[in-house]
């Protein structure tokens, strides 16, 4: 954040939207915005209670699941698109409609097709995350240098190791890119699928803390997600700068 | 046609999509053994008819033979040094170097082996766990040499192999080229843009002409280079002779 022209730190900056936050709630402004060191407190009680520790091992067994099937669904999906060119054509539209298209809305469709439970929540993480790495990993495969398929063509290379010891590598940067977009989505994916569909989980906390207003709660959680959601990206932007020099090779 | 080709091309002609006529029956034999350039103008089919020999690309009409067998692909008697190195941006030195030998299926321990003596060879001990974006341009062309001498195949096919480094580099270059291969019995292909590194380096030069290129001539500069120092060589007879010979032939190709 920038201001008068100068850059504010962003710890500061935090610290500055929380004052406000602060004193906003103190003020009673609205009931929907208690003050942030309740939110706060409330989330400190929250947070070992047996029912949040439960809520957050079904969530995130739904969002591991969801994840780890778009992974290895999307990333050989992406691979094909941009190897054979056919599959590109026919998939390719229907990838970037899916891509930006509003999955909330497919997830009571969902619910008649799948039933309500736990696997409409994995599927509706699935469906937030796999376009996105679909799309990423097509553009990675794309950009990977044509020399060094040559290269390995050169020395022998079979098909199945130009992809796996070459073109997957070299998407890896774009690749990263489309999983740490898909792990946010997939957070989304979670919350939305919880509340909408299967009453489980993190979401039917969320519906629990609105039903009875309990905004305190309600807003701790919101923080919790967050910063879940944050971290994660973190983690993988961490490993994303870790392969950052392939694009200046290649 | 020599007995003694290793590798023959026999009327090879190369259109591609497009209908660009790269190459017109090209027929040529490479002796074994021996360091042949490919030289001709721009555009003129050198990369094409190197690609051609080394599989990577088939060729529209003729073929190619190498040691008495039909070329049908790439082959473990054939390594590539590609102009812009092609080395794995993500993989060390030595995995760089072993990469051939690791797509071959040769064991972890057997293949470090093989490159870590390649890479004391081609002046590179201490880098072996070094990335190539760390590396100069002069060291990268020594990664991908070694990468073709670990395979320990007997025909070297070289696309430019110097053409992006600096002049020092490229001199230093083609001095323990030569070494290496009083060394090593190889057969090197090499493609250049140079004269006067056609000249000094081969043992034989191909003329290419303009596209669709066909064999213009073929030229044999026969220098003694023996224990002599390269800028006796430079100064050789033979030498300044091949040099205004290739020139003369490709002052006309120049519009
Ligand atoms: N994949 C391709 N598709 C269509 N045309 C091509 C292709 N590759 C090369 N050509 C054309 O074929 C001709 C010969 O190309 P080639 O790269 O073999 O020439 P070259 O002698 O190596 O040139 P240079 O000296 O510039 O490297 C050129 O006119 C080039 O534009
Ligand atoms: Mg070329």
């Amino acid at each position: 954040m920038t201001l008068f022209g100068r850059r504010i730190p962003v710890g500061l900056s935090l610290a500055f939207w929380f004052i406000v936050w602060e004193v906003v709630g103190r003020a009673r402004l609205s009931t929907i915005v208690p003050p942030v060191s309740r939110v706060v407190l409330a989330g400190i009680t929250i947070l070992p209670s047996e029912k949040f520790m439960r809520a957050a091992g079904i969530s995130l067994r739904s969002f591991a699941i969801g994840m780890a099937l778009a992974l290895v669904l999307g990333i050989p999906v992406g691979v094909l698109m941009a190897r054979v060119e056919g599959i590109g054509r026919v998939l390719g539209t229907w990838v970037n409609i899916f891509v930006s298209a509003p999955i909330s809305a497919l997830v009571p469709i969902l619910m008649g097709v799948i039933g309500i439970g736990e696997t409409t929540v994995v599927v509706t993480v699935f469906l937030f995350a796999v376009f996105v790495i679909i799309l990423d990993t097509q553009v990675g495969v794309r950009n990977a240098n044509r020399s060094l398929v040559e290269m390995a063509r050169s020395f022998g290379a079979r098909r199945l190791q130009i992809h796996t010891k070459v073109l997957m590598l070299s998407a890896l940067p774009e690749i990263l890119a489309g999983v740490r977009l898909a792990a946010i989505r997939g957070v989304k994916g979670v919350v939305i699928g919880q509340r909408l569909v299967a009453i489980i989980g993190v979401g039917e906390l969320f519906e629990l803390y609105s039903k009875h207003f309990l905004m305190e709660e309600f807003w701790s959680l919101v923080i919790l997600v967050f910063l879940f959601a944050y971290l994660m990206s973190e983690a993988i932007a961490s490993l994303e700068r870790r392969v950052e020099y392939y694009a200046s090779t290649r | 046609m020599s007995a003694d080709a290793i590798v023959e091309v026999a009327g090879v002609g190369k259109t591609y999509e497009g209908r660009v006529q790269a190459l017109a029956d090209v027929s040529l034999g490479f002796p074994s053994g021996k360091l042949s350039t490919l030289l001709g103008p721009s555009g003129c089919g050198k990369t094409t008819l190197l690609k051609i020999i080394g599989g990577l690309i088939p060729a529209t009409t003729g073929e190619v033979w190498v040691k008495r067998r039909k070329v049908e692909g790439p082959g473990p008697e054939r390594a590539f040094v590609f102009q812009d190195f092609a080395l794995l941006p993500w993989a060390t030195v030595l995995r760089n170097v072993a990469f051939g030998l690791e797509l071959r299926g040769v064991p972890t321990a057997e293949r470090e082996e093989i490159a870590r003596q390649q890479i004391v060879e081609v002046g590179l001990a201490g880098f072996e766990s070094t990335y190539p974006h760390q590396l100069s341009g002069g060291m990268r062309q020594r990664v991908g040499l070694a990468r073709a001498l670990a395979v320990d195949a007997d025909i070297i096919l070289m696309d430019e192999p110097f053409s992006s480094v600096d002049e020092q580099t490229r001199r230093k270059f083609q001095e323990e080229l030569l070494d290496l291969l009083r060394r090593k019995q190889k057969t090197v292909i090499f493609v250049t843009h140079s004269i006067e590194e056609a000249a000094y380096l081969s043992d034989r030069i191909v003329l290419l002409s303009p596209r669709p290129g066909t064999v213009s001539k073929i030229i044999q500069p026969n220098i003694a280079r023996g224990q002599r120092s390269p800028d006796e060589i430079r100064r050789d007879k033979n030498y300044l002779d091949a040099v205004d010979e290739i020139w003369q032939i490709l002052r006309r190709y120049v519009a």
